[in-house]
């Protein structure tokens, strides 16, 4: 293998190709529009000539005497009758013609001005700073002369017509004049100006030669039907050299100027559509289909273009796509992979005496059987197809120092993505199970770090190649070392939905589990012992719930928290909390309280956030693993389910529900009354106006908030919702007040609807009325439906959500490219700096304090009290639990590993 | 409201940039026409050092080079 050394860049600069360089590095000129003739053999300067470079096989390149394929292509040149503006450089013209003579060329500012100008651009370039501040005033300040302090020559405003016209005085500026013109700038003025006049004359913007790209650039492609067909910018050559052939014949024989203008714009046209086939007020040079060209610059810009489409990302091999689906009978740190997807991927794995045998295993079934091989590299490095005739053949040929490419197996690490890739738990390493169906299959309780959800996502799996890429992936990018975000130093990745209304169910205040039940519940864990049992029932053992999710706990884990569904009431009763809300774990036993979104929700699980740090990773992960199973279990053997007339509240809570709003529409007329009668008293720093909307906003939002809570009340707290809302499993009292109780006000921009018609919102209301229903109020709920109007403005602030996301979107998208681009070089060293490529010190310690985000707890200093409260707690005892726990971890994982 | 802003002696300069294996021009920057640059009097080729507050150690200790 080679390697080479590699090389830093001193410096970058950019500059003009000047007309005689153009020549320099052409290797031909090219006179004809032609590319092949009647043999389909390129014509000599032409737009084919095989001196630009070949692209059919069989010829060799007249340059440089290679292949196609080898020969890297060279450029030619056409020499242009007169010369055209270059469109980058429209407006750095319009520039220059402002700032300096209309006859004699010099810069229209006094020599001291000069000279103080140049001084000021040589020191910012001494210290690397940017000189367009120095620039800009140039040219602003010597645009200001009326008459030129060198030759007398009064000034006439240049003016400019999009894209290519410049005016002085209704005349109109050929290209040629203005070259001309240029040609006179001194070259100390064209430093003043900001250019170095060695590598950028200001005359070159002007082109009098275009190269012509090499042929390697613009491959004809050959239908089917045998036709060739151009690239598009071989078209646009083509159109060139027509033209300039037409002008110079025109010139020649002497036609009248308005024809040589006209063909002159034209060639002005073909050169800068050439250059750029999307120039405002330029219309855009077509294919005969109509297809707009695709020409230099769109090959360049935009998402598909050469930077961000084939530099920054590309596309690569040894990857697949598909749909996710869930299945949480997987691991969190596994990853379900379609058999037909497995065949597809391989793995190289080099033949030694050890796994000589493993090898031809796999060879032998071949590229349709399971765990096969598709490929096989034989010793002096030639690569052969196992098929299914020649691969006894080759399992009895092969040897050490071979390389075969198997197939992905169980176990092997991947990469798994989802985009958009906002943070680093959006690629994380997975172990492949390989799974029958054709979707990719992972833990629910993973799709929280990729903001995955089963609705027709699809993610991106990745198989790296090396031992090296294999040791990375597993290291550092391993789902059990993400499960703590970087971002909050808690845990991003946790139960949801049925894992932590199952588990709320289970533990929330006692239930008798006979033997049976408790076993099925925990069959799917890694738990082979049941503990003491609560009590006996007709000599029948039986344990509740608190006792079941314990078995699970880890051995000396202590933990006081309040649950997500606590009230924070006045004063916490804690272990006596009638909502079971005080959470009590003492030496891995649940005694008081109930599991919920606090407990084990991803985001906010205090319990895993507890075992990853102070039991470690894979211990956190079995934690992740056991709790969702028990969750998911406990949760079928419950039955949950949330139907219609779940939302329905007695006739009494209607009645009670109706009478709390019509009575806040009616406080709601009073306040209008006040208000027209002005005798509404006004809030300091509002205007009447704002005083009212504020007063009515308060009223209707309380109203809605008290028919919620009846609502709420009268559905209990065995409702099914209010369980998931109070669990934070899903859903939100909000919802259910909206379902069960009254919508509420709809708002555009934090206010009632104002918009509309004339002074009223629509022709069903008074103009002018304030009232609540004419302003947007939903008195209905969800479930009683909404009325025509309330329909209406229920659309209107719906549509402001999805303006806002779709808006939201787009900005963060761009603001992420740039901050990414920004920061992407910036690297901590091991002396705790933070540096970018060049070594200068950005941070004197990483975050100030060098500490890593993802060890804090939950973005707090406090790690420092919960490693005090470890030790103080039975050190000793802590220690042995400890090392029993490691000892009891997954006695089947081993095997798993056997064949890595 | 200000962080306390100093200029780094001969003595101290060099512990430090041999502490972070540097030169003076990898430190970040200031501008001599920094009103509290004017304010401490330093020139061009200085090194300040800058205590401020910070949200995540209470104090945070920054080395500056004043530039022109
Ligand atoms: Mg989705
Ligand atoms: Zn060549
Ligand atoms: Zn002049
Ligand atoms: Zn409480």
């Amino acid at each position: 293998m080679i390697h080479s050394v590699p090389k830093r860049i001193g410096q970058i600069k950019f500059g003009f190709i000047s007309p005689k360089e153009f020549r320099k590095m052409s290797v031909t000129r090219v006179i004809t529009a032609d590319t092949y003739d009647d043999d389909g053999f390129p014509i000599d300067m032409g737009l084919m000539d095989t001196r630009l470079g070949v692209i059919d096989p069989g010829l060799r390149c007249k340059t440089c005497g290679q292949r196609a394929g080898e020969c890297p292509g060279h450029f030619g040149h056409i020499e242009l009758v007169a010369p055209v503006i270059h469109i980058g450089f429209a407006k750095l013209i319009r520039k220059l013609l402002r700032a300096i003579c209309r006859s004699c060329g010099q810069l229209l500012l006094t020599p001291n001005e000069k000279t103080k100008y140049l001084e000021e651009i040589r020191a910012k370039v001494e210290i690397g700073h940017s000189i367009d501040d120095v620039v800009n005033t140039v040219f602003k300040e010597s645009r200001k002369a009326k008459k030129c302090p060198y030759c007398g020559e009064e000034q006439i405003d240049i003016k400019f017509e999009k894209p290519t016209t410049y005016l002085e005085d209704k005349h109109k500026l050929m290209p040629a004049d203005i070259r001309d013109l240029f040609e006179k700038i001194p070259d100390d003025d064209v430093e003043v100006m900001g250019m170095d006049p060695a590598s950028a004359r200001p005359e070159w913007m002007l082109l009098t030669v275009l190269p012509v790209p090499p042929v390697t650039m613009r491959p004809s492609i050959t239908l089917e039907s045998g036709q060739r067909s151009e690239d598009d910018i071989t078209h646009k050559l083509v159109d060139i050299i027509r033209i300039n052939q037409r002008f110079q014949e025109n010139r020649e024989a002497g036609a009248p100027q308005l024809i040589i203008e006209d063909l002159w714009e034209l060639l002005q046209y073909h050169v800068t559509t050439f250059i750029d086939n999307a120039v405002s007020g330029v219309p855009p040079a077509r294919h005969r289909s109509g297809r707009p060209l695709k020409t230099l610059s769109q090959r360049l810009k935009g998402k598909e273009g050469r930077f961000r489409g084939s530099l920054s990302g590309k596309r690569v091999n040894f990857s697949a796509r598909t749909v996710i689906s869930p299945d949480p009978n997987l691991s969190i740190s596994e990853v379900g992979v379609p058999e037909a997807t497995a065949k597809e991927l391989t793995i190289t794995m080099n033949v030694t005496q050890h796994n000589i045998n493993d090898a031809k295993e796999y060879v032998a079934r071949g590229p349709e059987r399971h765990p096969g091989a598709n490929y096989v590299i034989r010793g002096d490095g030639r690569r052969v197809k196992v098929t299914d005739k020649n691969s006894l053949e080759l399992v009895e040929a092969i040897e050490t120092g071979w390389k075969v490419e198997r197939h992905l197996k169980d176990g092997d690490i991947v990469l798994f993505n989802r985009q958009p890739s906002l943070h680093r738990m959006s690629i994380m390493a997975h172990e492949v199970k390989v799974l029958p169906n054709k979707t990719f299959r992972l833990n629910p309780a993973v799709c929280p770090p990729y903001n995955a959800d089963f609705d027709g996502d699809e993610m991106n799996l990745h198989v790296p190649q090396t031992e090296e890429a294999r040791a990375e992936a597993k290291i550092l990018m391993h789902v059990e070392h993400n499960i703590l975000s970087p971002r909050f130093g808690g845990p991003i990745i946790g139960g949801i939905h049925d894992h932590i209304s199952g588990l709320y169910l289970l533990t929330n205040r006692d239930k008798k589990i006979y033997k049976p039940e408790a076993l099925e519940l925990l069959k799917k864990s890694s738990i082979k012992e049941l503990m003491e049992p609560a009590g006996y029932e007709n000599g029948k053992p039986y344990w509740n719930g608190k006792q079941i999710f314990s078995m699970i706990l880890p051995d000396g884990l202590h933990l006081t928290f309040q649950a997500e569904m606590c009230e924070h009431c006045e004063e916490c009763t804690k272990g006596e909390c009638e909502r079971d809300a005080y959470v009590v774990i003492e030496d891995g036993i649940l005694k008081h309280g109930s599991i919920d979104e606090k407990a084990i929700g991803a985001f906010k699980s205090k319990i895993l956030d507890k075992i990853y740090k102070e039991y470690g990773e894979e211990n956190a992960r079995m934690f992740v693993d056991d709790a969702t199973r028990l969750g998911i279990r406990a949760i079928m053997r419950m039955g949950f389910s949330f139907g219609i007339d779940d939302e329905d509240v007695t006739a009494e809570a209607d009645v009670q529900i109706g009478e709390v709003l019509s009575e806040a529409e009616e406080r709601v007329t009073k306040l209008i009354m006040a208000y027209s009668a002005g005798e509404l008293e006004q809030l300091p720093g509002r205007s009447l106006d704002e005083t009212l909307e504020m007063k009515i906003m308060q009223e209707l939002g309380r109203a809605r908030d008290s028919a919620g809570d009846i609502a709420g009340r009268n559905l209990g707290l065995s409702n099914s919702a209010v369980i998931m809302a109070q669990s934070g499993a899903r859903g939100s009292m909000l919802n259910l007040t909206q379902m069960a109780g009254c919508v509420g006000q709809q708002a555009v921009r934090g206010e009632r609807i104002q918009r509309g018609y004339v002074g009223r919102t629509l022709p069903h209301y008074e103009t002018g009325d304030l009232g609540a229903d004419a302003r947007g109020f939903v008195k209905s709920s969800y479930k009683t439906g909404l009325s025509a109007t309330e329909y209406f403005f229920h659309a209107i602030g719906g549509r402001e959500g999805l303006v806002d996301t779709a808006v939201r979107t787009s900005q963060s998208g761009y603001l992420q490219r740039r901050m990414v681009n920004a920061l992407q070089d910036l690297e901590v060293q091991y002396d705790g700096t933070v540096r970018d490529t060049r070594g200068m010190i950005v941070q004197f310690i990483y975050g100030e304090d060098g500490l890593d985000p993802m060890k804090g707890d939950f973005g707090t200093r406090e790690s420092i009290r919960r490693i005090i409260n470890l030790h103080s707690n039975d050190t000793v005892n802590h220690a042995s639990h400890r090392a029993k726990l490691l000892a009891l971890s997954r006695p089947n994982q081993s095997e798993n590993q056997v064949h890595r | 409201m200000v962080p306390y802003h100093e200029i780094l002696d001969e003595e101290e300069l060099k512990f430090v940039l041999e502490h972070y294996n540097i030169g003076k021009e990898h430190l970040p920057k200031i501008k001599v026409k920094d009103p509290v640059i004017k304010e401490i009097k330093a020139q061009v080729g200085d090194v300040i050092k800058i205590t401020r507050k910070s949200a995540t150690a209470d104090e945070a200790i920054i080395y500056r080079l004043v530039i022109g």
